[in-house]
């Protein structure tokens, strides 16, 4: 008796799988179909499912609508702040492992609750400051942004990384009278290279993504894929097989990165909280 | 032990990176403190002039900002709940042993959602709950309901927020409720499990307790990002129709954007980030206790 019963509980076990991987996919799968429709079927009503596929979308939209510009400008803010904020959290986040000092739970702290903090909060008086200082519509406007939530993050997880390194190591190389940055730099880097790797998918990821950001200071030349793709919206004759293939474009690398880094995505969301 | 290492190196570590985050995140802030207290409009330049608490008095007795904060705690509590029943019940499906392939990769497609672009998450809404075009409709059709005008109509326009918010996030709620039933120590659940059959009760009396941490982050973090929410909105609904779906991040955009009233979007900011704070502390305090 105990073998049919655990058959069909397997089979229910198989069904639900089924339906949660299609709740999450299907909106992806419309996503890429819409991309390769042309207007005309993608307007039809009702929707159809079969039908000849075509690259007319991606042809247009990356050789003559400027989304083969705002991608660019979109990898160069997202490699670039993802670089500067492992150049400079690497180190804090040595410090903060293994250093003591006065003020380390306040510096905590601050650095945690950016976390928290709307990009609304700070766009509009960062918008006025580019303004002034000549920066709107450039990528180091958006890269030194970006910095708000990439920096947290690669400190956050790094910290954690060199905290999981055995202090007797430093201990061995002080005492061979190695130096502090020495013992940084060719000990604990070394080994702390997985939460480098981790910590810069994710600022890529979240930054790959921004939009309003991106959306207020980088109108023109500076332009990432996000913000080109809703500007689509404007107008009347909505082209959505356009809208769908500048999509695809933007959503297949983050996808790609986050499935590599997907034990690590969630600690990233909850900052550490949910190993 | 602690090393003992001088000052100097200590600042030279941790120096750049807090004077870099000092730039970009603390002194927005109190350019945006400072304004708040002027009358100071994009389109009027000339009458900039300082007013003192002017602002914070218009923005709390605002009832369009008291209708988007009511709008933004209606959204948490429509979905969140919806998040954690049915991410605790993916949670439990994936938690039982067997199956494991398959497993493996429903975790994998769970990931897909929280990291995609949420400027295409919005997008993507627009494109599949098409009143005549759409793919939901179509669906719904299948099962014998009339089309549905989700995003014309502003009812069902935050219901449609709400069922996009679901998808999005229901599997990040499911994977950190994972990550806590994984935390019940294995002979504790296998003792429990010899001893009824019921998993409800496994799951009230044994597997809970321990959800406890993971369920207060999931709150806590649910509760920032719905206050955060813009992108997904923006590019499904920009606010609309009317204001229907106006949360609070959105009637910020649109006073400083397209408004143009930097000083009263500035207060607003302010008392947001006074929000902010207020629930940042309550997580630190519930997660980095050993960090003190």
């Amino acid at each position: 008796m105990a073998a049919p019963m655990q058959a069909r509980s397997l089979w229910a076990e198989g069904i639900a799988l089924a339906l949660i991987g299609l709740f999450c996919v299907f909106p992806f799968y419309w996503m890429v179909t819409t991309s390769l429709k042309t207007q005309l079927v993608a307007l039809a009503d009702p929707p159809v499912w079969w039908f000849t596929p075509t690259l007319a979308n991606y042809r247009e939209v990356l050789f003559e609508d400027r989304v083969g510009v705002s991608l660019i400008n979109s990898l160069i803010v997202a490699t670039s702040t993802t670089a500067l904020a492992v150049l400079l959290g690497c180190p804090a986040a040595y410090a903060l492992a293994r250093f003591e000092f006065r003020g380390k739970t306040d510096l905590w702290f601050w650095f945690i609750t950016n976390r928290f903090v709307s990009p609304v909060v700070l766009v509009f008086p960062v918008f006025l400051i580019s303004r002034e200082l000549g920066l709107r519509d450039t990528h180091l406007a958006l890269i030194l942004m970006y910095l708000t939530f990439t920096l947290p993050i690669v400190i956050w997880i790094c910290t954690d990384q060199f905290r999981s390194i055995p202090r007797e190591l430093d201990e061995a190389a002080m005492l061979e009278g190695a130096s502090q940055w020495r013992i940084f730099r060719s000990i604990c880097l070394p080994l702390a290279m997985p939460g480098v790797a981790v910590s810069s998918i994710l600022s890529f990821i979240f930054s790959w993504n921004e939009l309003l950001f991106a959306y207020i200071l980088a109108p023109n030349a500076a332009k990432t894929a996000p913000a080109m793709a809703i500007s689509f919206m404007e107008g009347y004759d909505v082209p959505y097989g356009k809208i769908m293939a500048t999509s695809t474009l933007i959503v297949v690398p983050v996808l790609i990165f986050a499935l590599l880094a997907s034990k690590h995505l969630v600690r990233g969301l909850t900052m550490g909280a949910v190993k | 032990m602690t090393l003992r290492v001088p000052r100097r190196t200590i600042a030279a570590f941790i120096g750049p990176a807090v004077a870099a985050l000092a730039i970009v995140g603390v002194a927005p802030l109190l350019y945006a403190l400072w304004k708040s207290f002027h009358d100071f409009n994009l389109t009027q330049l000339a009458r900039q002039r300082w007013v003192g608490l002017q602002n914070y008095q218009t923005v709390l007795t605002d009832s369009d900002f008291w209708d988007a904060i009511g709008r933004t705690a209606l959204l948490f509590v429509s979905a969140v709940p919806v998040q954690i029943a049915l991410g605790l019940a993916i949670a439990l499906v994936l938690h039982r042993p067997g199956l494991t392939f398959w497993k493996t990769l429903t975790r994998l497609s769970l990931v897909l959602p929280m990291a995609t672009t949420y400027a295409v998450v919005g997008l993507l809404a627009q494109v599949m709950l098409n009143q005549k075009y759409g793919v939901i409709n179509q669906m719904l059709g299948w099962v014998g309901v009339d089309a549905i005008n989700f995003i014309g109509d502003p009812t069902n326009a935050f219901i449609a927020v709400i069922l996009w918010d679901v998808w999005q996030w229901t599997p990040f709620v499911a994977l950190v409720l994972l990550a806590g039933l994984s935390t019940v120590p294995p002979e504790i659940e296998e003792t429990a499990r010899l001893e009824t059959r019921s998993p409800w009760t496994v799951l009230r009396h044994v597997q809970l307790p321990f959800l406890i941490p993971s369920l207060v982050a999931v709150l806590i973090l649910r509760t920032a990002d719905t206050l955060k929410l813009f992108d997904m909105v923006f590019t499904m609904t920009r606010g609309g129709p009317g204001n229907a779906t106006e949360f609070i991040a959105i009637l910020i955009e649109r006073v400083g954007n397209r408004q143009f009233d930097i000083g009263l979007a500035a207060a607003q900011s302010i008392i947001m980030l006074a929000i902010t704070i207020v629930l940042a502390r309550l997580y630190i305090r519930l997660f980095y206790r050993e960090v003190s």
